[in-house]
């Protein structure tokens, strides 16, 4: 059971999400867009969408040290006042993204413009972050303190799913229904990508950054062409 | 000099007689679909008035376009940092009701209806979200001067003008009125391209059309805050931005765009400017509001020069597209005759649509009742009592400098003075004469301009380039595979993601 739920189903999960998206955002650009509906209703999103997503924006940052860089997580922690901080800020952001969500559900079950566009596809993203969201805030409160054990338990058993030599060990052990519901829900996430609007972080424009701001595309080619062989004059279409 | 060439516009104001034929064709063929239908690519405004969306001057609210920034420019309400900042929420996106809600009638209802004592009516729905509404406001609500009280007078263009002024142009008999047609200007500097973080927006090398790639737009939104005219639309349903396309796939088979072709007024002109890319940023930049005109002016090359003409050729620009310049009407209106002046040079995205001044229903006046054209007795009479404050005119076209404005006007008014000697022949000759000489006009030029403002045909006001499709790439594109769908190239359904 351990297998099929911390094995089996990761793999499967990043093999349908690497290529899901690979696909879609090749063979179908089109539907790929964060699907904003500020146009239609502005006023009750501004908090909504800022608590949400820079809660969730941290958070997820946070996860990623803590996976990339356990040890100067521990370092960090090896004063108490520190390990409080670290988690304090870290529990405030998720209610942050909390109730980011709470007003999302609430604007998208009530606004009549906001209808017009909600899919089915919007309530699996919206239940399964508050799956997420909720889990995380159950697993910070009862196991504390996350940001020490994450690097023991959590980051070895990340680290042998990707070099293809899991170990279940430590995670199948631990002894905590929210913690493993929210590591199956965070695996979940990864696996729906590609069908649903999280598409939109993968194209996250982040190379705005270092891009000029102006774009000019030439579908000639400008040293090729200078007067064209190739031409003749044809027939004019007559408009008048 | 890095020449390039772009397909530019002059909108003679003084014949647009505000009948929105341009709005309906341009509709017609490429906004007639679900979440697209408030959009206005071409849009008639009638000035004074808040236009479409409601104040979309007022970069106080909207943000949008370039501001000074030093020696440089930097977008008001986007780029990279205030970009991506507010990705998640724009505080300054224009929402739909700031257009409008757009709607359409239960017309079955009239032919459904039960028998009874009362006429069966057509109810409006919203075609949003297909209930009922009470229609409050449309794209043309304020047409005509329409409930002034609410729009003319809340025109932002009179930011500057002393009550007393606004007081009296509002007078029941002064009171005047013109129409402004916009579509998107195909900026040599433009915002909305600046302004986009997927890098969809691009403006196209050969012809200087602006678009919006569809496949790589991920509705950001940035575009419609930065676009300072707000030609940049947000689909709601598809969740992708959309603008002005200038109609390419028309151009590139040598047809005038829709909007162009139907206009009953012919007020529209169509012609390629040879400029200087690298100038761009310099000219952007111009230290005062008031020289920007000029400085555009400046960026635009001479075609018969044959150094531009070299230089042109060395960049790639087939001879048929200089020829295509050299016969320009917007080359000729712009540059030649100093006539057409841009919307708003203060936004410094340096557009690329010109507008010749309408200069009779200011002059105009009614004198103890008597309704005179123009004032015989002094020359510029009606200038200086133009009912259009001629501030009001340099804030809309000169980015305040008035004595752009006078000067165009009197240009406009030697030719009227002109052609009246020559048609009717009741002028004197003398005020004929100083008129032609203060404004430098030459008879020959006054009868050119005559020609091309009031007689000229198709072929002379849409001066299109070949396309050269046996070069290129995009271009090739088969137009029947493309057929029936809005022109971005979709090759599936515009239908919204999931
Ligand atoms: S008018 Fe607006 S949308 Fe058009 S090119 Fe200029 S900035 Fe872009
Ligand atoms: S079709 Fe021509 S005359 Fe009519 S409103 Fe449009 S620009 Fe003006």
């Amino acid at each position: 059971m351990n297998y099929l739920l911390f094995v089996v189903f990761p793999y499967t999960c990043l093999a349908i999400f690497l290529i899901g998206s690979i696909y879609r955002y090749n063979k179908k650009a089109f539907t790929v867009s964060s699907l904003s509906s500020e146009f239609l209703e502005g006023k009750k999103l501004f908090l909504a969408s800022q608590l949400f997503h820079w809660g969730l924006l941290v958070l997820f940052f946070g996860h990623l040290i803590g996976f990339l860089f356990p040890k100067s997580v521990m370092a960090w922690n090896g004063q108490p006042v520190r390990l409080l901080i670290l988690e304090i800020t870290a529990f405030v952001f998720g209610l942050s993204a909390f109730f980011g969500i709470i007003l999302l559900v609430y604007r998208r079950l009530t606004d009549r413009r906001v209808q017009i566009v909600t899919t089915k596809m919007d309530f699996v993203v919206l239940a399964i972050l508050l799956i997420q969201i909720i889990s995380g805030l159950l697993v910070a409160y009862t196991n504390r303190w996350g940001s020490a054990w994450f690097a023991a338990f959590l980051t070895p058993y990340l680290r042998s799913i990707f070099v293809f030599n899991p170990q279940i060990d430590a995670i199948a052990s631990v002894n905590s229904l929210s913690l493993k519901i929210h590591v199956i829900s965070a695996f979940s996430i990864i696996g729906i990508i590609p069908f649903t609007r999280f598409m939109h972080f993968l194209v996250y424009p982040l190379d705005y950054t270092w891009r000029s701001y102006q774009v000019v595309y030439w579908n000639w080619n400008r040293k090729n062409i200078r007067v064209s062989r190739a031409h003749r004059e044809g027939q004019k279409s007559t408009n008048n | 000099m890095d020449v390039r060439s772009q397909v530019s516009m002059v909108f003679h104001l003084d014949k647009c007689i505000g009948c929105h034929t341009c709005s309906i064709a341009c509709k017609n063929v490429w906004t007639d679909r679900k979440g697209a239908e408030y959009m206005w690519w071409n849009n008639v405004e009638t000035k004074p008035g808040t236009g479409y969306p409601t104040k979309w001057e007022d970069q106080d609210i909207y943000k949008g376009g370039w501001e000074k920034n030093g020696d440089s420019v930097s977008l008001k309400g986007a780029g990279k940092l205030k970009g991506l900042k507010n990705i998640f929420h724009n505080p300054h996106l224009p929402v739909l009701d700031d257009y409008y809600e757009p709607w359409t009638y239960k017309y079955q209802d009239l032919f459904t209806a039960p028998e009874g004592d009362d006429q069966p009516t057509a109810r409006p729905v919203s075609l949003v979200t297909g209930e009922h509404i009470d229609v409050k406001s449309g794209p043309n609500w304020d047409d005509d001067l329409g409930g002034s009280q609410d729009y003319a007078r809340q025109d932002v263009n009179f930011k500057d003008l002393s009550p007393s002024e606004q007081e009296v142009m509002f007078q029941l008999e002064r009171m005047t009125f013109f129409y402004l047609p916009r579509i998107c200007n195909h900026c040599l500097n433009p915002a909305c391209v600046a302004a986009c973080p997927s890098g969809a927006i691009y403006k196209r090398g050969e012809d200087g059309v602006v678009l919006i790639n569809q496949q790589v737009c991920r509705a950001w939104r940035m575009c419609v805050t930065a676009c300072p005219y707000k030609k940049s639309y947000y689909n709601w349903h598809t969740g992708k931005s959309e603008k002005c396309i200038l109609c390419y796939p028309r151009l590139e088979s040598g047809q005038a765009p829709a909007c162009m072709h139907q206009c009953v007024g012919r007020i529209r002109y169509l012609g390629v400017m040879l400029y200087d890319a690298d100038r761009i940023h310099e000219v952007a930049s111009t230290k005062n509001d008031a020289d920007l005109v000029d400085a555009q002016l400046g960026i635009y090359l001479d075609p018969f020069d044959p150094e531009v003409i070299r230089e042109a050729q060395k960049n790639g620009i087939a001879m048929s597209t200089i020829e295509a310049a050299q016969k320009s009407p917007v080359y000729k209106f712009v540059k030649v005759w100093k006539l057409a002046l841009p919307l708003h040079p203060e936004f410094r995205t340096l557009p690329n649509l010109f507008y010749v001044p309408a200069l009779m229903p200011g002059m105009a006046s009614v004198q103890d009742g008597i309704y005179k054209e123009t004032n015989k007795q002094f020359l510029w009479g009606g200038i200086e009592t133009n009912r259009l404050p001629i501030k009001y005119l340099s804030n809309l076209f000169t980015a305040g400098n008035q004595n752009k404005i006078v000067e165009v006007l009197k240009r406009l008014m030697a030719v009227r003075w002109h052609r009246r000697q020559t048609t009717v022949g009741d002028v004197e000759q003398e005020i004929v004469d100083t008129a032609m000489q203060e404004v430098n006009l030459g008879a020959e030029t006054a009868d050119a301009i005559f020609r091309l403002t009031a007689l000229a045909t198709f072929d002379e006001r849409f001066v299109i380039p070949p396309a050269h499709r046996e070069e290129s790439i995009e271009m090739l594109e088969n137009t029947a595979d493309v057929k029936g769908n809005t022109g971005f190239g979709f090759k599936e359904k515009p239908e919204r993601g999931w």
